[in-house]
């Protein structure tokens, strides 16, 4: 990289596939005559393949590739197999490497995370034992596409396990290896894969080795706990130092906490590892300019968790810290939101708009000619249903002018096969039995508007989550099923409308409500991107929580961080700040959002185009242990606050007892509040580093000070602070006298009860939900079960709402540090940029339309409709519904609801729901009909 | 204009993925780069995902 932020010069080496990218059919030919085997390196090593190979069939980009390391053809220039079997003749030996220079004004480093050294996982008896594997070989085993289709069996003979052990922390918290920090993930993912050998085996015997169970992500525990009940799922606290071979079988050996040895045989050890600083972290850093920490992984700060030590680069992802796919993606947004306020100058440059063909509407009008593609999904849709006799099957039904199988109906070349077919046979009309609409219906309809076909006339038969994945053991059945399916999409596909596609200008304007760190974040990223911002805060000052912090983890002073938001907010020509005010009703929809803010009495109107919710949490605020009794019982804040004045807080101090998990995980509240390990080791090292003497005891659940809080945990317990496990059905009391203060526990080591007189109670309370209700009324956004907003999806969407246009950040989403909560306000300010940026928004096209000639203006729909998109308005002297279309969510309540059938659908309408039912009655044919037919 | 409006993500996973659509969104032109022939990254190697378990793809 050469040049400045804002003109770099990246210079990019690109190796050649050996395979023109735009020939390649996918069709796997050359594979199959290549005599060269290689290790699958996306098998795990599991599997053996070719050197030209795809990695997987639903690759993208969608062409094979030729690995040069094992080529004869590139290494002896011998052989030309695989040239002369293509028949695509896409093979390219004359390729060569490209060396491009890119002007780009910024670089967002996302490299990922590397594996954990063979050596630390060779201790464990990896690659001596067979059935001792990695979590990420676990997961090819398990997977339908894997080496052994799914079959989770022992690589040593084949045969199906019984009893599986997980060992957790293998290469992280460990010393030995130069890796002492928290992976972060690995807890909750031997669970979810624990789970998923279960669905498969409900018989397996499965034991989880944790040393804490770090499973503190959103809905993480109730899951685990969900899981544990469900499966049956042995949790053992210990950490296991090896694995030895006895008879085949693995001999597991560990010490519980009462100090007793136990060994059990397993059939399989899975190793869940951590995850490792990219392997070539090193050369990224240098090449990149950046600074790395002591692991390896970039270097930030908890004020800048996405900016890297050079101006203009930035980091998402694991690079930045272990951490799992929510947080992944969250950051990924973050860094996109940090670029672009960085060169919001340049914003549009070399901007492509994609045009469409125009639309044949004469051929759409004419009768339809149905094509019917059958897909096999890989083994998931044909390893139990007969995909070739449902193929057959559509040519027999009416209006099907042609029917074909695919293998990966969503892999690129299937595509452009479907795209082509549609042209040459001049169809108007397309049936996909394959998977749920949920997962590639937009692909479809793009494929279809990519080629002048209405993306509404492509109709989806599931016969995969639907049938194939839960009749998985009645093939002869589902198989029946599936035709059933395709008969009635072929029936509706036949009655198929066009639909418009509109789209609605945005209001060029923010509204983010919460003057927190969250919600300044989003602000000033919002507006330094270039868009207006208004900010909405309850209180008569902006900082929130932020206020009552003192120190960072890294031992900065939080105040310099607020200082900063609260300036820069307050200075921003594009920011409005509304104090003491509150949103007090919205109307509209996304792009045309009309809030009413209140403020002293006064209200007024605010347009927006988008929304970010960042209303925060609240400090709970217990009811036990003395708390509100006595001056010497404080929660970690107020302890914050004592210890900013100085050693003078710890005067006839001699002890302080912390206790974990106050209100929190099952208490009060069910949750598990994720920053309070920190917090209380963080503050445990200040005590210690203002008066040395100071003896400090932490009564623990699990401690999950995750990541690189870790080398906090560490670094206390180096210093003599002393950490208690308790379990929550004995837990610590707090006791008081009048010569002070107790804590009676029991101390599990011990196995005898002990009292330990204290000078300071410290007690780690949550983070308990701000007043939500309200405003996810106002919005209709939902909340979860432990009262914060909820996102749209755990993965895909973990910073947009259920409401277009709303997103959320920052503890009112869930309890996080100040560190992630900058990141997320990052990421959600890029989230409410898009539209602003666009300038419109689509309307989705499935919504309502009244025919107000039949319509009699009863106004039932407009009662019912959750989103307020239909509306009685003035029609002459009548009343008559109107739908408001770019609010619609096209979810039919109104159209099932209508007593005059005023309303219809799109892509929903009365006929092509009845002929599905009409067509699902006729039944397939004789055989069905046959109750001799036995399977 | 002094700068260039187009951005280099380095890493095709699913963080540079989201990144490099969330910034395409945004109206900037994105380069992204991956080491090996296809994106996805180690995503792509899992088999369910936390918590509706769909496939990783």
């Amino acid at each position: 990289m050469e040049g400045e932020a804002g003109r770099f010069l990246a210079r990019v080496h690109q190796e050649p596939r050996y395979i023109d990218e735009d020939r390649c059919t996918s069709c796997g030919t050359c594979t199959m005559y290549c005599p060269r085997p290689l290790p699958d390196l996306y098998n795990e090593r599991l599997d053996v393949t070719r050197a030209p190979h795809i990695d997987y069939p639903q690759a993208i980009p969608a062409s094979y590739y030729i690995d040069p390391k094992v080529c004869l053809r590139l290494n002896f220039e011998t052989c030309n197999l695989c040239a002369q079997t293509c028949i695509a003749k896409a093979i390219d030996f004359s390729q060569k490497p490209k060396d491009l220079a890119l002007e780009v004004g910024a670089v967002i480093l996302a490299p990922g995370f590397g594996r954990v050294p063979v050596s630390v996982l060779e201790k464990f008896g990896y690659g001596r034992f067979p059935d001792v594997v990695t979590s990420m070989e676990f997961e090819r085993l398990t997977c339908a596409s894997g080496p052994t289709e799914g079959h989770l069996v022992r690589l040593s003979d084949g045969k199906a396990p019984r009893k599986i052990a997980f060992l957790q922390c293998v290469g992280s918290r460990d010393e030995t290896c130069g890796k002492g920090y928290c992976s972060s993930v690995c807890c909750m993912y031997a669970v979810k894969e624990a789970s998923v050998a279960k669905e498969h085996e409900p018989d397996l015997d499965i034991s989880l080795f944790f040393m804490d169970v770090r499973t503190q992500g959103k809905g993480f525990d109730a899951a685990r706990r969900r899981a544990e009940e469900k499966y049956g799922l042995k949790v053992i606290r210990a950490r296991v130092p090896r694995v030895e071979q006895v008879d085949g079988r693995l001999a597991v050996g560990w010490t519980t906490e009462d100090g007793r040895s136990r060994s059990e045989l397993f059939d399989m050890v899975v190793l869940s590892h951590g995850l490792d600083a990219p392997e070539d972290a090193r050369e990224i850093g240098e090449t990149a300019g950046i600074e790395l920490n002591r692991y390896d992984f970039c270097r930030t700060s908890p004020g800048a968790p996405l900016a890297s030590s050079r101006a203009g680069v930035f980091i998402a992802g694991a690079f930045q810290g272990p951490k799992d796919v929510p947080e992944s993606v969250t950051q990924a947004s973050g860094a996109a939101a940090m670029a672009s306020e960085f060169l919001a100058e340049s914003r549009g440059f070399k901007s492509v708009t994609i045009t469409y063909p125009e639309e044949d509407k004469a051929l759409q009008k004419e009768e339809a000619r149905i094509g019917v593609f059958v897909c096999h999904c890989g083994v998931n849709i044909a390893g139990v249903v007969d995909v070739k006799a449902v193929k057959e099957y559509a040519g027999t039904l009416p209006g099907v002018a042609l029917y074909e199988n695919t293998l990966y109906s969503c892999s690129q070349d299937a595509l452009k096969n479907i795209a082509q077919r549609i042209k040459d046979h001049r169809l108007n009309r397309v049936v996909i039995a394959a998977c749920s609409p949920r997962t590639h219906e937009p692909l479809f309809q793009e494929t279809l508007r990519s080629i002048g076909v209405n993306p509404a006339l492509v109709e989806m038969a599931n016969i995969r989550d639907q049938c194939s994945w839960v009749h998985a053991q009645e093939p002869r059945e589902a198989t029946r099923k599936a035709k059933d399916l395709v008969r009635m999409a072929v029936a509706k596909a036949a009655l198929l409308e066009p639909l418009d596609q509109p789209t609605v200008e945005v209001t060029p304007r923010a509204l983010v409500i919460g003057g927190g760190a969250a919600g300044m974040t989003a602000a000033l990223s919002v507006a330094d991107q270039g868009f207006e911002c208004v900010l909405v805060e309850r209180s008569d000052q902006l900082g929130g929580n932020l206020r009552r912090l003192v120190w960072t983890t890294d031992g900065g002073r939080a105040g310099d961080i607020l200082t900063d938001l609260v300036g820069r907010v307050n200075s921003h020509a594009k920011i409005r700040v509304m104090l003491d005010s509150t949103v007090e009703a919205v109307s509209g929809y996304v792009g045309n959002f009309t809030s009413r803010v209140s403020r002293a009495g006064r209200t007024e109107l605010v347009n927006h185009g988008v929304t970010v919710l960042a209303t925060g949490g609240m400090e709970y605020r217990p009811t036990s242990d003395c708390y509100g009794g006595s001056d010497r019982v404080l929660t970690q804040l107020e302890l914050e606050a004592r210890l900013a004045g100085g050693q003078v807080a710890l005067r006839n101090v001699g002890t302080v007892v912390m206790i974990q998990c106050v209100g929190s995980r099952g208490e009060d509240m069910s949750h598990c509040s994720r920053l309070c390990c920190t917090q209380a080791v963080k503050n445990a090292l200040k005590i210690k580093e203002l008066r040395p003497e100071t003896r400090i005891f932490v009564f623990y659940r699990d401690m999950r000070t995750s990541g690189f809080a870790e080398d906090l945990y560490r670094e206390a317990r180096k210093k003599g602070v002393v950490f208690l496990r308790y379990e929550p059905g004995r837990r610590p009391e707090v006791i008081q006298q009048k010569r002070g203060l107790k804590v009676r526990a029991f101390d599990r080591l011990l196995g005898e009860d002990i009292e330990i007189p204290a000078g300071l109670v410290v007690l780690s309370v949550g983070v308990a939900p701000g007043d939500n209700q309200a405003l996810a009324k106002i919005f209709k956004t939902p909340l979860t079960a432990d009262g914060f907003f909820l996102e749209a999806h755990a993965k895909l969407k973990p910073l947009e709402t259920a409401v277009d246009g709303v997103s959320v950040c920052g503890l009112a989403h869930g309890p996080k540090s100040l560190e992630e909560t900058i990141a997320q306000a990052k990421g959600a300010a890029a989230k409410a940029s898009i539209p602003l940026a666009r300038g419109r928004v689509p309307v989705a096209p499935i919504v309502s339309r009244v025919d107000q000639s039949i319509c009699i203006g009863c106004g039932i729909c407009e009662t019912l409709c959750p989103f307020r998109a239909i509306q009685l308005v003035k029609a002459d002297k009548r009343k008559k519904a109107q739908t408001i279309t770019a609010s619609c969510k096209g979810c039919g309540i109104c159209a099932s609801h209508c007593p005059t059938l005023a309303i219809r659908m799109g892509g929903f309408t009365d006929e092509a729901i009845m002929a599905q039912i009409h067509a699902f009655a006729a039944g397939g044919g004789p055989e069905d009909r046959d109750p001799s037919h036995n399977d | 204009m002094n700068q260039s409006g187009a951005i280099l993500v380095l890493g095709g996973g699913v963080a540079g993925v989201q990144a490099a659509l969330d910034l395409a969104d945004l109206g900037y032109y994105v380069y992204l780069v991956e080491k090996k022939a296809s994106i996805g990254g180690v995503m792509a190697q899992l088999d369910k995902t936390f918590p509706t378990n769909d496939c990783s793809l």
